[in-house]
């Protein structure tokens, strides 16, 4: 293993600095779909927290400077949409400069509109067309157990992705085989393009249906960062195929958004970005604020 | 089928070819990993499982999943053959292919057994007649039909060096002997004269090459002199070949079991009429699926015989 990989995996941010990290995940992503003037906000800003966990609470074992390094864990989105959170974390891990975030969708970037393996550094997989990464992840878990390598696949599920067929045939495939290095992580934000999973095509019982495939399941709340970190630990140490099922918010973080269908493929507009940094700043400025409290509580009672 | 092939012996089926070219490249490099849906005594795969049972996954019945799985293992290195029927891993396979291979142009190779409508009696279901023209649809794929047991291990050993996606599809009976052995110069994308002619030239693959040896054999008894060209390599085509037989016998007639349109005649006529225009004619089947029946059968009532070549081939020369 890497020396800046090992490090990695020791060294995850503290609560108060995820949380802060996930804050400026959503300002980036928020910036680069307005600057792009499409993308999908809801689903991306639904996933912040399982994605800034993975990536920097010391979940993911990556070294942005050597993104191919054959012992990396993989992280696999395959609700390929929601990619915006993750090049935003990639830019903020160093796997590319901050500033190429601004070049989302445009004609030449390494940015693609979903996620193409071989362009942006850090992109494990092409996604985009639902249901595949799943499969994908297996097959990837399974290479590591054909070369005894201990490299961990985690893959990030869409909730309406789950009612694409393939998801279930990689879903009974990997109980069948039983990787212990298969994380499947479902962002549940109770939304897909036309209206509620609910409505459209009911997942319930969901967790029963991965229990069905012999997968360790649990449910957390998804934009809980303690929570988060704590199912992914468990996840990790589990003997086969684990699954967290993560109760989000789609829109999450954006007062307007959340929960507001209307932004599943619709970027903000000028105003309603510079409405949503606002927020999003005042977020920042309450968690320092918050910190300094803390610091002075602590000097307070260390007296 | 026997009597369709008069003066040809026929040889092992093409699937079987690769069943045992597989086998041997197992012994040779631990790499190959094999994965098929629950058809692996169908394919013959099952070589290979039998002799790396830890190389090889069974995933059951579900293409789509296995295509995605290899995807998976390419991108850790792993070079992954994959197996089914023709017609389930191109069709149920396909949007997986593209995204999962086709597109991060990972080094998957597919063999689908069962081309063509010579599977025979379990009826146009199990037939493939589609599957070259969606594998040929796919940026960056080599696509090969190959026709005889030998160039079958030749087209497998050159699918492993090659590194990208690859499409072999193979068939399910006895097939003609066309080469004495396995052809030591094959490459993907180099077409093999097999008769030499001077009047017309068909462009073959498959079992259709034994076809064609057949129907130079009848021609060249009536005067006709006609070049057989094993265009196994449907993807990318040997261009310089095809220009050559319309400069030099001035007609061309493909033979393909497959439909006529997407497929080998369909791209032939690309080039030809790109370099070097001529009459050309199409045996192939024309916007139709096939049925239930013996395989020698429903080769002469969909017109996939030496005689429909030849007739083809008068046709072409009619209007030279």
């Amino acid at each position: 293993m890497g020396d800046a990989a090992a490090s990695r995996l020791e060294k995850g941010l503290d609560l108060p600095a995820l949380r802060d990290m996930a804050t400026r995940i959503r300002r980036h992503i928020v910036t680069m779909l307005a600057e792009a003037k499409s993308g999908h906000p809801g689903g991306s800003l639904s996933a912040v927290e399982i994605v800034t966990a993975l990536y920097f609470g010391g979940i993911l074992r990556y070294d942005p400077k050597r993104p191919d390094w054959p012992d990396r864990d993989r992280f696999i989105l395959s609700k390929g949409h929601g990619v915006p959170v993750q090049y935003a974390a990639l830019a903020e891990a160093g796997f590319f400069p901050v500033e190429e975030l601004m070049t989302l969708r445009k004609i030449d970037s390494r940015l693609q509109g979903h996620p193409v393996l071989g362009t942006a550094p850090g992109i494990e997989a092409s996604t985009g067309s639902l249901g595949q990464g799943l499969s994908i992840g297996l097959g990837m878990a399974m290479a590591a157990r054909l070369d005894r390598k201990d490299y961990r696949v985690f893959v990030l599920l869409g909730d309406g992705e789950c009612q694409e067929g393939q998801v279930w045939e990689a879903a009974m495939a990997a109980g069948h085989y039983a990787p212990n290095n298969l994380i499947a992580i479902v962002d549940y934000n109770k939304y897909q393009l036309d209206g509620a999973v609910a409505d459209i095509l009911d997942l319930e019982p969901l967790a029963e249906k991965w229990r069905a495939m012999k997968w360790h399941v649990r449910e957390i709340d998804g934009h809980d960062l303690g929570a988060v970190l704590e199912g992914l630990e468990w996840a990790t140490s589990q003997p086969g195929p684990a699954c967290l099922i993560a109760h989000t918010v789609k829109g999450k973080g954006v007062s307007f958004m959340e929960g507001e269908n209307a932004y599943h493929g619709v970027a903000p507009t000028e105003e309603e970005l510079a409405r949503a940094l606002g927020e999003l700043e005042d977020v920042l400025t309450r968690a320092e604020h918050s910190i300094e409290r803390e610091a002075a509580e602590e000097r307070e009672a260390g007296r | 089928m026997k009597e369709l092939y008069e003066g040809l012996r026929l040889g092992k089926a093409t699937r079987d070819a690769y069943g045992e070219a597989l086998r041997e490249l197992g012994t040779k490099h631990d790499d190959i990993v094999v994965l098929d849906a629950d058809l692996a005594k169908s394919t013959k795969s099952a070589y290979f499982g039998e002799e790396f049972p830890d190389r090889f996954f069974n995933v059951g019945i579900q293409e789509a999943n296995m295509v995605g799985m290899a995807g998976g293992l390419a991108s850790c290195g792993k070079v992954p053959f994959i197996s089914s029927f023709a017609c389930f891993v191109i069709l149920k396979g396909f949007d997986q292919l593209r995204m999962a291979v086709a597109y991060p142009k990972l080094n998957v190779k597919v063999v689908g057994s069962h081309g063509g409508i010579s599977p025979g009696e379990d009826g146009a279901s199990q037939q493939s007649i589609e599957d070259v023209a969606l594998a040929c649809s796919l940026p960056g794929f080599v696509v090969c039909v190959p026709s005889d047991e030998y160039q079958t291990r030749a087209a497998v050993e050159a699918a492993y060096r090659h590194k990208g996606p690859v499409y072999i599809r193979t068939g399910r009976p006895k097939a003609p002997v066309i080469y004495d052995g396995v052809p030591q110069d094959f490459e993907f994308g180099r077409a093999t004269v097999v008769r030499e002619g001077t009047d017309a030239t068909i462009v073959a693959n498959g079992l259709m090459v034994g076809a064609a040896v057949v129907a130079h054999e009848k021609l060249r008894r009536d005067g006709i002199s006609v070049r057989v060209l094993d265009m196994a390599t449907v993807k990318p085509l040997d261009e310089d070949a095809i220009r050559r037989a319309a400069e030099e016998t001035g007609a061309i007639v493909t033979a393909e079991e497959h439909l006529i349109h997407g497929g080998l005649g369909a791209r032939v006529a690309q080039v030809v009429c790109r370099t070097h225009p001529v009459p050309m004619e199409f045996v192939g089947l024309n916007d139709t699926y096939a049925e239930s029946g013996d395989p020698g059968a429903l080769l002469r009532k969909y017109g996939l015989t030496a005689d429909d070549i030849a007739t083809a081939v008068r046709r072409a020369l009619e209007r030279r």
